[in-house]
């Protein structure tokens, strides 16, 4: 399409390959509170789009409901949002996709969201394998309805209601993993350097992205005895692997000694090139990325970076043979046979 | 039995046992007097099971094209021996009971007022066919073909329809047709033949159709151009999915490639199905879900969302008895209020009720267009009874020069020239629509946050009591102007002076306009109708409720809910509206209904009129 972006360009903010600045991937002022890790992740979904030059407009944020669902108002102002119902932006997110297979989707969500009214939803859109990027911002606490424990809360950890949580967590990477998810990462909205080079790859990938990342809530889950703090995250974190971000035109410059490092090419020919902090991953064996977690768990950490690829991923459109056309952009031409055809239905129907 | 001969008018019931093949027969059966140029009008009432329990199948023949249900049954066609007792004791005196003689019946089960036939269907089938499976098929032919000699059906018809019916397989022609021929000849040595009710080729049927409403809608979601469909199965309305992917395959495949102009996802549940509806919708392309009781309720908090953050979504709605899981195979217009106002707060939704398959096929299609153009959900309200059977319809009609709604949509090149900024809730044109961009359509403007949260007229959220207010009044006027743009309603008028009307939807009609002509010949009653056809209703149907003195209104649910809807939406009196109501999971018929009105009337004539209704 022909349409320039804006004539106006503040002067010493850099430009990326489309001539557009971080500005233009902002969205609007945060209303959540100072401090909340969710604001840190739409500051690395802002970076990793601008930095990949994606065209803003191409992008449709789905999200359901919680403080963290509230985030997609925050970045990518120029970019279609949908705030749908609890728990259930993967359905919204999946018809979406069936009606323009062209965009760009990013799935917000929080743990309640995800990993109990939206649970069912959720297992279904990994099978599916839809191609979107869903990031579920994981604070182990309902947020916006002030404090209660979810789901994703470890055992023993506290709150600020006080009771330490007595019920088994639902991890979210494992069950991605086990459902067939084909790209399952883990992260920490305190470590940028790590979410935005993932974010960037699961743009990149080719099916369903999956991307946990740990987000503390500051108003009621970062009390000392909490595991979703940022004291504890910081303590406890891990990483199987440090992950670059390489465009397509862009050549790999940093050396790492052999055999710690390996570079991956993405289905748009872009490259991540990950340096290997546990040499027993291997980022294309599911089992491995299970095994892993638990092995860390068991040591009390908390294992990030990207856990699982699968680069033969075939995502929903490709399994249903659709058109290569947006079906939303077919017309009357294309979709209605026409009266003739019609009377020959009538024939067989006499 | 002294009888009278009925040529072409008459009703037939065959019992059967579910998983035993004789849905096929049966429909043998029904297309052959079809094809003879007689009407009928068969309806199935099957168990909500797979295999082994009773399973009826009705067809009413009638030369004069009455169509919905009669009453009574005159020829009952017995081959389940679990529900002989009742099956008998159903006919009406004078009629015939058909039966399987291999085993002789019960003494106690034998009426003097009706004739008893046997035929020895299981017997002739052991001794022709080894293997068990085949005993049981050809069973199902053969009493076709007995029939066949019992009623006059031209057998050249018949053995032409298994011919189409095996295309491709040409080996399973020979022995069907031997089946149907055997089952002819055994009845014609056994027993007198034809009986008293019988047939005779007509020319009644004209270009008319055979074809149940689900296929139609499906049909017309494909003519209508949707491309997305999210479902869930769900009796009775599994169908017009099926029908929907069964004429896309057909029509919407490129030949070469193999490529698809549709997507259907079966949903992990209804929430999920109507989301992903709502989602392609708001993405701009034109999508739907069939639903029934169970499944509406669970999308109510979904089509809340769509209401207030006005996004298309059409919904075909196959009603089935309930409450809860109901009488999952029986039929009812019970969603009548549900439909109209599902979610919380203050939502309604337009409605349409289709009365016959061409209905269907038009409405889906319209609803599609409406979806669009007044950015909402449409639901088209079918039931088990319309979706399920087939129906003799008037052929389906598309007219080529018609194009598809798309609604208020600013595209790239209107935001680029516009001078004042977009804002996705403006009510510029004063109708109550606004416009909508679609994701992705200009690089930078036009983009807007779609939300279930009250907003202001830029789609920033708001809790401003004021602008709240502002919005939902908009809605209001939207309202307003889809009131004047939904189908209207069928209005026939006796031309005689008259002050009692009644009003029926969806699948009363046939009933009701039967009942309406027999009270006219036979009571020297004659009454106006109007068919209801949409919610919001037109100005139409004020009128005439307002130009009656009372008006019935006939309804297959309890609580009287399309009543309810009226009260609820005009200012009129109560008193107006009687309620003539049935609700036993059956389809109404057109007895019930005259009988109703007739002692009504009849009743006023002397005395003051008592309104009927099991409830108010
Ligand atoms: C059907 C329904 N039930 C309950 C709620 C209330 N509710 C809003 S947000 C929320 C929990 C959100 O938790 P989470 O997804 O973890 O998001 P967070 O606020 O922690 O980011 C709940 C229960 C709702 N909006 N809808
Ligand atoms: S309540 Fe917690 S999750 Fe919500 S905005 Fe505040 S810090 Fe963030
Ligand atoms: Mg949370």
């Amino acid at each position: 399409m022909s349409y320039s972006v804006p004539g106006f360009r503040h002067p010493n903010l850099p430009q990326n390959e489309l001539g557009y600045t971080t500005k233009d991937y902002e969205g609007r002022v945060s209303t959540l509170c100072a401090g909340c890790g969710h604001d840190s992740i739409s500051a690395a979904i802002i970076d990793a789009c601008f930095e990949m030059s994606i065209p803003p407009h191409r992008v449709a944020k789905l999200s359901g409901i919680g403080c963290s669902s509230k985030t997609p108002t925050y970045f990518l102002g120029n970019s279609h949002g949908f705030n749908s119902v609890h728990g259930r932006m993967p359905a919204v997110a999946t018809g979406a996709n069936m009606a323009n297979r062209n965009l760009l989707y990013i799935g917000v969500s929080g743990d309640g969201d995800t990993a109990s009214i939206g649970m069912g939803q959720f297992v279904h859109v990994v099978r599916r394998n839809v191609n979107m990027i869903y990031i579920c911002e994981n604070n182990g606490v309902y947020g916006l309805t002030k404090g209660q424990d979810s789901a994703t809360t470890d055992i023993g950890s506290v709150s600020k209601k006080g009771e330490p949580n007595a019920l088994e967590p639902i991890d979210l990477c494992s069950v991605a993993l086990q459902l067939g998810a084909t790209f399952v990462a883990n992260s920490f909205s305190g470590d940028k350097s790590q979410l935005v080079p993932i974010i960037q790859a699961a743009i990149a990938h080719k099916g369903f992205a999956f991307i946990n990342v740990i987000s503390p809530c500051v108003t009621f889950n970062n009390s000392p005895n909490s595991t979703k703090s940022y004291d504890y995250i910081r303590q406890h974190m891990a990483s199987s692997n440090a992950v670059d971000f390489v465009p397509p035109e862009e050549e790999i410059t940093t050396d790492y000694a052999p055999g710690t490092s390996e570079v991956v090419t993405m289905h748009d020919g872009s490259v991540i090139h990950l340096q290997k902090l546990d040499e027993k991953h291997d980022l294309h064996s599911r089992r491995s990325a299970l095994t892993l977690i638990n092995d860390y768990k068991a040591e009390g950490k908390v294992l990030t970076g990207l856990l699982f690829v699968d680069l033969d991923s075939q995502e929903i459109h490709e399994t249903m043979n659709t058109t290569a056309t947006p079906l939303r952009n077919l017309t009357e031409t294309e979709l209605c046979p026409g009266s003739e055809q019609l009377e020959k239905i009538n024939e067989i129907l006499r | 039995m002294k009888r009278d001969i009925k040529t072409n008018k008459f009703v037939i019931k065959f019992a059967n046992v579910n998983g035993t093949g004789s849905a096929s027969a049966n429909s043998l059966f029904s297309k052959a007097i079809f094809r003879m140029g007689i009407p009928i009008s068969p309806k199935n009432i099957f168990p909500s099971n797979i295999q082994g329990l009773p399973t009826w199948y009705e067809v009413r023949v009638n030369e004069n094209g009455f169509l919905g249900r009669r009453g009574g049954i005159d020829i009952m066609v017995c081959l389940n021996p679990q529900s002989m007792e009742r099956d008998v004791a159903e006919l009406q005196p004078g009629g015939y009971f058909i039966y399987d003689s291999s085993k002789p019946i019960d003494k106690i089960l034998l009426r003097n007022d009706i004739d008893f036939i046997g035929v020895p269907f299981m017997e002739h089938c052991r001794e022709a066919y080894k293997d068990a499976r085949h005993r049981q098929l050809f069973r199902n032919v053969m009493y076709v073909g007995s029939l066949a000699a019992l009623l006059d059906i031209e057998l050249d018809v018949l053995k032409g329809l298994i011919g189409e019916q095996f295309k491709g397989k040409e080996k399973l022609i020979a022995p069907n047709v031997k089946a149907l021929q055997m089952g002819y000849d055994v009845a014609k040595k056994l027993h007198e033949c034809p009986l008293a009710f019988r047939l005779s080729r007509r020319d009644k049927v004209g270009n008319r159709i055979l074809v149940d409403g689900n296929s139609a809608c499906g049909l017309g979601a494909v003519y209508g151009g949707a491309t997305v469909a999210g479902w869930y199965p769900i009796t009775p309305s599994t169908s017009v999915i099926d029908s929907f992917a069964k004429y896309c395959r057909k029509l919407r495949v490129d030949p070469e490639t193999g490529e698809k102009n549709f997507a259907i996802v079966q949903a992990e549940d209804e929430l999920a199905a109507i989301g992903m509806v709502i989602g392609a919708s708001w993405n701009g392309a034109r999508a739907f879900t069939a639903t029934s009781g169970p499944g509406l309720s669970l999308m109510n908090e979904f089509l809340g969302l769509a209401y207030f953050a006005e996004i298309p979504s059409v919904l075909v709605n196959v009603q089935r008895a309930g409450p809860s899981t109901g009488m999952p195979t029986r039929t009812q217009q019970s969603d009548v209020l549900y439909s109209a106002y599902a979610s919380h707060g203050d939502t309604k939704h337009i409605c349409l009720y289709p009365s016959t398959p061409k209905e269907c096929f038009e409405f889906t299609a319209t609803a599609l267009d409406l979806a669009e153009h007044f950015q909402t959900p449409v639901l088209v309200l079918s039931d088990l009874d319309l979706g399920m059977n087939e129906h003799m319809s008037e052929p389906l009609e598309w007219d080529d020069e018609r194009t598809y709604d798309r609604g208020k949509v600013f595209t790239a090149d209107d935001l680029e020239t516009m001078e004042e900024p977009f804002g996705r809730y403006l009510d510029i044109d004063a109708d109550g629509i606004p416009y909508r961009t679609l994701p992705g359509a200009h690089p930078t403007k036009g983009a807007y946050f779609t939300r279930g949260t009250s907003k202001d007229e830029y789609a920033t959220y708001t809790e401003d009591g004021k602008k709240y207010v502002d919005n939902m009044e908009r809605l209001q006027r939207k309202w307003e102007t889809a009131r004047h743009n939904v189908p209207k309603p069928d209005i026939r008028t006796t031309g005689k002076p008259c002050n009692v009307g009644v009003i029926y939807y969806g699948t009363s009609e046939a009933s009701t306009l039967e009942a309406l002509h027999h009270l006219d010949r036979l009571h020297g009653i004659s009454l106006d109708s109007l068919g209801i056809k949409a919610f919001p209703f037109s100005d139409e149907v004020e009128d005439f409720i307002e130009q009656h003195e009372y008006v019935f209104v006939v309804e297959q649910n309890r609580d009287a809910q399309m009543r309810t809807l009226l009260i609820n939406e005009f200012e009129f009196t109560p008193h107006k509206l009687i309620s003539l109501l049935h609700y036993d999971g059956s389809p109404i018929t057109a007895r019930f209904i005259r009988h109703i009105i007739r002692d009504n009337i009849l009743q006023t004539a002397t005395a003051p009129r008592t309104r009927r209704s099991s409830r108010k």
